[in-house]
């Protein structure tokens, strides 16, 4: 049924029509209302046969999914970056265990400096934790991307992360097709797990792996994932057979056939992008977009196909390691790895803690690469006059106190002078 | 596209406000897409909410940085923050005050088309029909009143949709009437 209804929401319906059997989570911005939105559907009833466990931190919320999971159910949870954090190493277990829990990331920085706002640290600190990596460009898509988690998850009993940005999209109110219970059910079967704890069929798992066979039981998760390449694609179709819509896959192209510049993004930036190249493909500049829907696995080759022929690519990511640059780049490049003749990969921090990603400045960057593409990491909007000051100031002074509370007084002093 | 900025203090129903106007605009067959400022809301801070409205798929994810509308749910704003930043010319602005606009002494006025700014006691009118000064439902009726981007009955049937109790859906449904018509009798009367 169309609905106008918070982000939030929509996808704690979307989760419940999936018959998720234990819910736990523990509350953190900007996921809360996601768990709350299932923990009141669990208590009045519209979502049955389900327990919804109230945890005392984010490690026991993945640990109690872990423990329901190897029991044989259906199991959900949500969080957000330092909540992510805190359960890194239940994060690891699941995956390496092979545990198919869903989990939905409400994309959000990581501290310090402490910012509830969003970007992609979270999702990029346990990329490679062997859990798969689903982002969402529209409420829609993240409604949808749960159904098709979990029958991913199941099937291949691997763990599923979908990643939505952080009040941009679970606190925006927009159209959202929630679907009906049937279809959903035609679509994702009941869960038949391969590995159950069963006091009358006793198992163990979670044995200690030495040298002798820890590389292959590595070698095997990341196989799956390469199955996943295959799968997402597959789950895409056929949802949009059933539901009529184009949701998920691995990525997704906009004007990219004649495209001399090719953009890549992941998550909800993609709307904004998508403004600005009608903007300037109107001005006679041909700039396409591949959107990636998977970032875990990554679609290597199918990026590989879509960027071969331009130029130049701008990878806009809201990421950032530091010491290195912008991750999603760094795996861009790799598309692109001993491909002779490979376009240049230009890369662009954007919207670290929140900080809007507009069209304008969007065109700004955008056209620079036509003209003057540059080589490492450009972080866009970057406010190079207070960091020169910082910088500055570091060098004459030893004891130069907290990063963030100087830069702070600078923006407080800049704008106090400003309305003066 | 039509872009509308609310700006209140936390506890006014700011964010509130925004999505009922979006259901409005939805109810109407249009695509809309509220969002708030996204920060850590407390009361009485400044708190800033936004709705675009059109009648194709929103795909644009900024902050609305040129309004074509503005609804100001505390005239005290207007020396906190920059209220009108951004805000195109010949576009609406709407003020919660039971002061007229000359009264205000806003710089902004003299720049826009005549019927496009007014002044409605909103927070009165709250107290009236809703017993608190919650002014959100009478600045939508207000809004519908002056900018006819969206109906009163969408602004009715989108403040039902969002008050599960009756009650408390048709004081504000009253104070959104109240307002509405208080404009549309002044505008008719222009």
């Amino acid at each position: 049924m169309r609905k106008q209804i918070e982000g939030s929401r929509a996808m704690a319906e979307a989760v419940g029509l999936c018959r998720p059997e234990v819910i736990c989570a523990y509350p953190i911005t900007p996921q809360t209302h996601i768990v709350e939105g299932l923990g009141e559907m669990v208590r009045t009833g519209e979502i049955k046969n389900c327990e919804f466990i109230n945890v005392e931190s984010e490690f026991a919320a993945l640990s109690v999914a872990i423990g329901a999971s190897a029991a044989g159910a259906r199991a959900y949870t949500a969080t957000a970056s330092q909540g992510l954090l805190f359960m890194a190493e239940a994060v690891y277990n699941a995956s390496g265990l092979g545990l198919p829990i869903v989990m939905t990331l409400g994309n959000r920085a990581i501290g310090a400096p402490i910012n509830i706002w969003n970007d992609h640290s979270d999702a990029m600190a346990v990329c490679d934790s062997g859990w798969m990596q689903l982002f969402a460009e529209t409420n829609q898509e993240a409604a949808d991307l749960h159904i098709q988690a979990f029958r991913l998850a199941e099937e291949l009993s691997m763990p599923v992360m979908v990643c939505v940005d952080g009040f941009i999209l679970t606190h925006a109110v927009e159209r959202v097709d929630v679907p009906e219970q049937a279809d959903v059910d035609a679509y994702l079967p009941p869960y038949e797990p391969v590995q159950v704890l069963d006091p009358n069929d006793p198992i163990s798992i979670g044995a200690m792996v030495g040298p002798d066979a820890f590389t292959e039981v590595r070698y095997l998760q990341h196989y799956k994932q390469t199955l996943a390449l295959r799968l997402i694609p597959e789950y895409a179709a056929e949802f949009k057979k059933k539901f009529g819509r184009d949701s998920g896959g691995l990525l997704r192209t906009y004007h990219t056939e004649d495209a001399e510049l090719i953009v890549v993004a992941m998550g909800s930036v993609n709307g904004t992008i998508k403004d600005t190249i009608d903007e300037m493909r109107a001005d006679g500049l041909k700039v396409g977009l591949v959107t990636l829907v998977s970032f875990r696995p990554f679609p290597t080759t199918a990026l590989r196909e879509k960027l071969v022929r331009t130029r130049n690519v701008v990878v806009i990511e809201k990421s950032l390691a530091v010491g290195m640059g912008g991750p999603l780049a760094n795996n861009v490049d790799l598309a692109l790895r001993n491909v002779a003749g490979a376009p240049q990969v230009h890369s662009v921090i954007a919207g670290l803690g929140g900080r809007p990603i507009t069209r304008a400045s969007l065109h700004r960057v955008l056209r620079r690469a036509f003209v003057q593409p540059w080589e490492g990491s450009h972080f866009l909007d970057l406010n190079e006059e207070i960091v020169a000051k910082e910088l500055h100031y570091v060098r004459k002074v030893r004891r130069s106190g907290p990063t963030a509370e100087n830069i702070l007084r600078r923006l407080g002093q800049a704008a106090e002078k400003a309305a003066v | 596209m039509f872009q509308v900025r609310i700006h209140g203090r936390g506890g006014q129903g700011v964010v509130t406000a925004a999505e009922v106007l979006s259901v409005a605009a939805y109810l109407e067959g249009k695509h809309a897409q509220a969002f708030p400022s996204f920060g850590s809301e407390r009361k009485g801070a400044p708190v800033v909410a936004f709705c675009r409205i059109d009648d194709k798929e929103i795909r644009l994810r900024e902050p609305i940085l040129e309004p074509d509308a503005l609804i100001v749910q505390d005239p005290t704003l207007f020396k906190a923050i920059d209220v009108c930043q951004g805000f195109k010319p010949g576009g609406y602005l709407l003020v919660n005050s039971n002061r007229s606009l000359s009264e205000l002494h806003l710089d902004v006025v003299k720049q826009m088309p005549a019927g496009h700014v007014l002044t409605v006691p909103a927070s009165e009118l709250a107290l009236k029909h809703i017993g608190r000064p919650l002014p959100n439902a009478a600045l939508l009726g207000a809004f519908a009143a002056l900018t006819g981007i969206v109906h009163l009955k969408s602004v009715v049937a989108a403040i039902r949709d969002a008050f599960e109790s009756e009650k408390i859906a048709n004081a504000n449904v009253a104070a959104a009437t109240a307002a509405h018509d208080a404009i549309a009798s002044v505008t008719a009367a222009a």
